[in-house]
């Protein structure tokens, strides 16, 4: 096992975890201020891919439109979740978590068939902006370029929600929220345009990740389930409702898979759940979760 | 008028507590609504927030039906709760807690600045940046109180304000809340420290199991043998 691989697998890792972490942290950002897991949260993730896809065509890449689908695919995810919470999610705050899966679930369902009829159910390779394309030298060991851009765009959007939540109203009101919604809007916070504008946060970082993941994967149906539930076992080994520990988990994860891959690669994907046994063995909340509200 | 509600019921999904509970508030005036663990006091105050709004009667503020508004619009209209307990946002700061409910108020023209909150709780100046959960249970009530009046409301909304004080600071509070009212704010202060409550309002309610049994001035309240025997004054 040489320097060079474990620094490749690692670096592989760490581009997972980007990715993840984006994901996660728009789940995790939902659940804290409405208490609510939403099933169909990785459909805005494939969403973004498609659209991604759809946008950059069968091109090289270099008409610059892998740029304009960048932008432009987590803005239409977005209006996507607005319109998913004043439609449905607003009605089932207040429901029981058993209807609230339910109603989730079925949301999961709708927004696969209707990728299928716009898309159809064949792989799409997307091609990146020729910047990004190509190789760099690891220890010896070529590593795409693109993976890069994939963390530190993970990056870019962790400070923007580190600033969004500790230095802005906005961003006070949505941890108001999930400590006591009913006194924030008893001191005249909007309560549901508040939530509303979770939701739309928490579908845009899902957009972003699938609009950046886009070259890396095959853009297909079955994006939205297998991301769910990576996203959900980062959320939750970093304590569902913390963004920080969605961070966390997700670094968690990526080097666990990393590790496995190094170590075991038949069972590499088993790592995901040993390292959530793990974490959950010794604090059942999450790394920075806390114990119920 | 101020306040006026007028014969509500409201209900926690099948349990009927406010059975048909009336009463007033002028202008500038301060009224106690006395009653028993359980009797709906707060209860009442919430069905005036619209936070368990009344399933029938009214709510009306200076002329203006509020029963069915929501919540954040009742309070931009000009009343501020203030909860019992320790209901702050303790992973805020003191400043955000207050930053967060500052408003101009109905008037448009703020009586009371961050700043001029700090004038009269000079504490909550020093401990600004603190998180509000580390606060102790006084400071924790001054910070209640000057997020409510960042509001600039022209009614407060208190529900026992006493409760789990130290009788030093009690004293402070009765201190505040007189200062509040020689500046004509309206107040509807629920206690179940009868005699604190009526050293400060000019009238009192008894409500008792989702009823108003009795209503006088509270100079005939504090006297009364009927308040003496069933408040323990
Ligand atoms: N969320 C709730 N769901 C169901 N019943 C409730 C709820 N909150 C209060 N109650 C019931 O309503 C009644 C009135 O309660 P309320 O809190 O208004 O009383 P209170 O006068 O404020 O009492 P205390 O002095 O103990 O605060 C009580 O019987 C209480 O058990
Ligand atoms: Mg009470």
């Amino acid at each position: 096992m040489d320097l060079g691989n474990v620094a490749i697998q690692l670096l592989s890792g760490m581009t997972v975890a980007g990715y993840l972490f984006m994901v996660s942290a728009g789940m995790t950002l939902v659940f804290g201020a409405m208490r609510v897991i939403n099933i169909a949260h990785g459909s805005f993730y494939m969403y973004a891919a498609f659209i991604v896809a759809a946008i950059v065509g069968k091109g090289t890449g270099a008409s610059g439109m892998f740029w304009v689908a960048l932008l432009v695919a987590p803005l239409i995810v977005a209006a996507m979740g607005t319109a998913t919470e004043v439609t449905i999610m607003r009605r089932i705050y207040t429901k029981e978590h058993l209807t609230q899966l339910l109603a989730t679930f079925a949301l999961f369902y709708i927004f696969a068939d209707v990728a299928l009829q716009i898309w159809g159910g064949a792989f799409r390779s997307v091609q990146a902006a020729p910047v990004l394309t190509g190789q760099v030298n690891v220890l010896g060991r070529s590593f795409p370029k693109y993976n890069f851009f994939v963390m530190g765009v993970a990056v870019v959007v962790g400070v923007a929600m580190w600033l969004l939540l500790q230095r802005t109203k906005l961003g006070w009101r949505i941890r108001a929220a999930v400590e006591d919604p009913e006194l924030l809007a008893a001191t005249g916070t909007n309560v549901r345009l508040l939530f509303t504008t979770v939701f739309t946060i928490g579908a845009l970082l899902a957009g972003v990740a699938g609009a950046v993941v886009a070259p890396l994967v095959s853009v297909a149906p079955g994006l939205d389930a297998g991301i769910l539930v990576e996203a959900f076992i980062v959320a939750v080994i970093g304590g569902l409702g913390s963004i920080a520990g969605a961070a966390i988990g997700a670094i968690i994860l990526g080097l666990f898979q990393a590790i496995g891959i190094l170590w075991v690669p038949t069972w590499a994907s088993a790592f995901t759940y040993i390292a959530m046994i793990l974490v959950l063995a010794v604090r059942p909340w999450g790394l920075l979760g806390t114990p119920e509200r | 008028m101020m306040l006026d509600v007028r014969e509500i019921h409201t209900y926690y999904g099948q349990s009927y507590i406010l059975q048909g509970v009336s009463l007033t508030v002028g202008e500038g005036e301060v009224v106690t609504l006395l009653g028993r663990n359980g009797a709906g006091k707060t209860t009442t105050l919430r069905s005036v927030m619209g936070l368990t709004p009344a399933r029938r009667g009214h709510v009306v503020l200076e002329g203006r039906e509020i029963t069915h508004r929501p919540t954040y619009a009742i309070s931009r209209l000009g009343i501020a709760f203030v909860p019992s307990g320790r209901r702050i946002f303790s992973d805020l700061t003191v400043r955000q807690n207050l930053e967060l409910a500052a408003h101009d108020g109905v008037a448009g023209e703020a009586v009371w600045t961050i700043e001029r909150v700090h004038k009269v709780f000079p504490k909550l100046a020093e401990l600004d940046s603190r998180r509000a959960g580390f606060l102790s249970g006084g400071e924790q009530q001054m910070l209640k109180l000057g997020r409510a009046l960042v509001a600039n409301p022209k009614l407060l909304l208190l529900d026992e304000p006493t409760e789990g004080l130290a009788p030093a600071v009690v004293g402070q509070l009765g201190e505040w809340l007189q200062l509040l009212k020689d500046e004509g704010m309206s107040m509807l202060l629920c206690e179940q420290n009868a005699l604190f409550a009526l050293r400060l309002a000019s009238r009192g309610y008894i409500l008792e199991k989702g009823r108003i049994q009795h209503e006088a001035p509270a100079a005939e309240l504090r006297d009364s043998p009927e308040v003496r025997t069933y408040l323990g004054v």
